[in-house]
């Protein structure tokens, strides 16, 4: 029911990604534009996602009021996010209807109005996501420590960008930022579903292959400097309970590294997409009376980013007797080799994870594009494969390397009435 | 020039809705009903379901009980320490997990088909043999405590509790599941054990199996792993007391210090999911606050005045009387503003109803999502738990589209007069 993908480079240079999959009447369609926080100096932080907030406001063939409508009236389900590397939208939709949703993503690459009364409405609206993101604690605190663990590159700031830059963008801004980032040598096509491969190409050259090329999009190139040192910050806010955010630095998605970084954050702090009641540091933490949550989470990207572990200390419980845990964890992986055993339990979970997640054809396709982003869809299909390859001494390697003290940052949040 | 309808190779082959061909459905003599529904194109199995042992029996001093046993379930049996029970689950990349709610606790999880006899033989030994060990329920109520004092700091949260504090004044749907501090600290461990033993039991359970199994397989493999459960004694659900409507809007503020949006929720009781009118009011509240960008109050309050993230209406219907809300994320200081355009909505909408234009978006919209809703097995287990709770027939979703045709704007203004009266609403908020 799932056949081998095709990839075809349009002669606007926009890359496409098809994938066949014939298991319900559903196709997915996503557009992924390489521009994300990662692109954006300051004055301009949070440009990338309000642009995005403004591609759902219409042009003039589809009118803000008519584009969700027409969705929604198909049983379509459609969205849009924002990350660090990429910006991108999809459309998920009973596959005889799809074409709908084709047509609007290639007229919404060029011809969205961004009309100013609109810019200004959103502008509240932008502003009032990021009052509900400051209500949180775990935003505030981790929007500290990515500012102190990032100096010069542009992941230092959040994806929804400062206030004081929420306040001063323009219309002109905005439009400038979508005109340079919006074009077809600068996006990815990933299509997932029930169709044939060869119509819905010829079906997307109609539509795409006549929209020019622009100029490739200048980069910031900013690298980050070493950390020399272990940096501390606390913070302070409402609520009674306290959490130790710890962030080792981790390297690119695409550098040999990344695979057993995978399995060592899947022994530490569990598989994603399952429980993690058996992982070294819900053991350690939260079996032990530490804790009461912690989480371990990185995420792929084109530069190094982070490995963040978040933790919800137990109310009888200090700051440094938790790290004092988190280090003798990490300790031990460094020092004893983990089992084969271990590693081979870490890979079962990860395929059971791929098998659930294979039922559901917009998570088809939304691999296909945001591999191509920091990769390319052969990491993702090989993925298994390499995490099958990582060995204990691997394991133990990485651990050595990236988790360093000197190179982390650990951030408090101090409860005011704790 | 492409057809576009030349796009899809299933034109001609609509989606195999779930019905009485494919559903099979056998009660077990203990009293277990079992519904399975196979799907080959999945290597894994989802499995859900529920037992009639919801919160609805626990007393106001000791709120949060069921909550505390639906977990409490899984820190140990007979033959498993709660380690032992999360290693053989998290070995396979299988999960299993309880929860609560006010009639029942409901239960879920997931496999690759070759490990379901794994999954159930833990449920049935969850269910069955629990210990409920002294450390793990000090390490639990730890957590719970945890959880209520990160609850009491969230404006979204604390919103949507007052809420159904002034809705349901006096009836247990007022009760917050997860209780309060004082109540999980006056839960014993002979609580949580009298509670297993007097109330979780095969009679009024249901287990849903959908997968890459034989549907009789499935059945076969549930008999065998809890067919043999007997529990004398189980007691029957209290019935539901009648609520008191209100007899005039309340407002209740809830104070949470240094925070910079406010959460508000203003509504009203709506109907049951077995009430004829719910797919009356369930395609009036799309109009009202869901089709596309969250309906008419996603487009005054967000779209026009942009003043909130989020706004949109919605409805909970369960097996007693429902809610029908409308929640918004607004700065403090445009609380009443936003409130004022949400009364101003619910005004016009159950004076003029909506359009035939706006009826007809939504009626497409629930009949066009059915095939996304449908595609994975928790999408098809999820539709076949609602059709066993509410008693639907096995034949429902080939009923479905009709069903959704029928109503009229009649109908629905009909309908959102009967349960809304914009001078008698709930109204919490949130916030500084």
């Amino acid at each position: 029911m799932i056949s081998k993908h095709t990839e075809t480079v349009l002669k606007n240079g926009m890359k496409v990604l098809l994938k066949e999959i014939h298991t319900a009447p559903l196709i997915s369609s996503w557009i992924w534009y390489r521009v994300g926080s990662r692109d954006e100096p300051t004055g301009k932080t949070g440009i990338s996602h309000w642009t995005e907030h403004m591609q759902f406001k219409g042009t003039p063939q589809f009118p803000g009021t008519v584009l969700d409508k027409a969705i929604s009236r198909e049983g379509g389900r459609w969205n849009a996010s924002t990350s660090h590397d990429s910006t991108k939208y999809y459309i998920t939709l009973p596959a005889d209807k799809i074409d709908l949703g084709l047509r609007l993503e290639a007229d919404r690459m060029v011809n969205s109005i961004f009309d100013e009364k609109e810019v200004a409405s959103e502008r509240t609206v932008i502003i009032s996501e990021r009052e509900g993101n400051e209500n949180e604690p775990l935003f505030r605190l981790s929007e500290a420590i990515q500012q102190t663990a990032f100096r010069v590159h542009p992941y230092h700031h959040e994806i929804i960008g400062d206030m004081a830059d929420l306040r001063t963008m323009t219309r002109e801004d905005l439009y400038n930022h979508y005109r340079a980032y919006y074009v077809p040598n600068n996006a990815v096509m990933s299509i997932a579903g029930d169709f044939d491969t060869s119509s819905m190409l010829a079906r997307i050259r109609e539509l795409y292959e006549p929209l020019p090329a622009g100029k490739a999009p200048v980069r910031l190139a900013r690298p980050e400097p070493e950390q020399k040192g272990e940096v501390r910050l606390s913070m302070e806010g409402p609520g009674e309970t306290t959490y130790v955010q710890v962030v080792y630095r981790f390297p690119s998605a695409t550098h040999p590294d990344y695979f057993p970084l995978a399995v060592l954050d899947s022994l530490l702090a569990g598989a994603s997409g399952l429980s993690y009641k058996t992982s070294r540091l819900y053991r350690a933490l939260i079996d032990n009376e530490y804790a009461v949550d912690m989480s371990g989470w990185s995420e792929p990207t084109i530069d190094p980013y982070l490995y963040r572990i978040t933790i919800t200390l137990h109310p009888k419980r200090e700051a440094e007797e938790v790290l004092a845990i988190l280090d003798s964890e990490i300790q031990k992986i460094q020092e004893k080799l983990v089992s084969k055993n271990e590693i081979v339990r870490a890979i079962k979970q990860a395929r059971a994870v791929f098998a659930y997640s294979s039922e559901n054809i917009t998570n088809q396709a939304f691999w296909m594009g945001y591999s191509e982003i920091f990769a390319s869809y052969e990491w993702f299909l090989n993925y298994l494969d390499n995490l099958a390859k990582v060995t204990p001494k691997d394991v133990q390697r990485v651990a050595r390397e990236y988790f360093k003290p000197q190179s982390r940052v650990i951030g408090t949040y101090v409860p005011i009435n704790g | 020039m492409v057809k576009k309808n030349q796009l899809s190779t299933l034109n001609n082959k609509p989606l195999s809705l779930p019905s009485s061909k494919d559903i099979y459905r056998e009660v077990l003599p203990n009293g277990i009903t079992v519904l399975a529904r196979s799907n080959f194109n999945s290597p894994s199995i989802s499995i859900s379901g529920y037992l009639a042992a919801g919160s609805i029996y626990e007393s106001d001093e000791k709120l949060g009980l069921a909550d505390f046993v639906s977990s409490a379930l899984m820190r140990g049996t007979e033959k498993h320490t709660f380690d032992d029970i999360f290693n053989e689950l998290e070995s396979v990349g299988a999960s299993l997990g309880l929860d609560s709610n006010v009639h029942t606790i409901s239960f879920g999880g997931r496999s690759l088909v070759e490990d379901l006899p794994l999954v159930l033989n833990l449920l049935s030994e969850v269910l069955r043999t629990p210990t409920f060990p002294k450390r793990e329920i000090e390490k639990m109520r730890a957590q719970l405590l945890t959880g209520l004092a990160v609850r009491a700091q969230d404006t979204s949260d604390m919103a949507s509790l007052i809420f159904d504090q002034i809705l349901f004044d006096g009836h247990p749907y007022s009760r917050p599941g997860d209780g309060f501090p004082e109540t999980i600290q006056a839960i014993t461990r002979k609580d949580l054990i009298d509670y297993h033993r007097l109330y979780i039991g095969p009679k009024g359970m249901v287990i849903i199996i959908v997968g890459g199994i034989e549907p009789k397989k499935a059945v076969a493999e549930v008999e065998s792993a809890l067919g043999e459960w007997q529990v004398k004694g189980q007691k029957e659900a209290p019935a539901l007391p009648p609520h008191k409507p209100l007899k005039k809007t309340v407002k209740r503020h809830y104070k949470i210090a240094g925070k910079s949006q406010s959460d508000l929720v203003a509504g009203t009781v709506g109907p049951r999911r077995t009430d004829p009118e719910f797919f009356a009011a369930s395609l009036g509240n799309s109009v009202l606050g869901q089709f596309g960008m969250m309906g008419r109050i996603g487009d005054v309050v967000r779209e026009k005045s942009g003043l909130a993230y989020y706004a949109y209406s919605s409805m909970s219907a369960g097996i007693g009387p429902g809610t029908w809300e409308v929640s918004a994320g607004v700065n403090p200081k445009n609380v009443n503003m936003a409130l004022d355009l949400i009364v101003k909505e619910l005004k016009r909408f159950v004076k003029n109803g909506v359009t035939a234009d706006e009826l007809a978006d939504s009626q497409a919209n629930y009949i066009g999502r059915l095939p996304l809703s449908l595609e994975s097995n928790g999408g098809v287990a999820s539709a076949l738990l609602n059709i066993e709770r509410y008693d639907l027939g096995l034949d429902y979703y080939l009923r479905y589209a009709d069903m959704v045709r029928a109503v009229t704007r009649d109908d629905v203004v009909e309908t959102a007069m009967k349960y809304i009266d914009p001078e008698k609403l709930a109204v919490a908020t949130a916030g500084p």
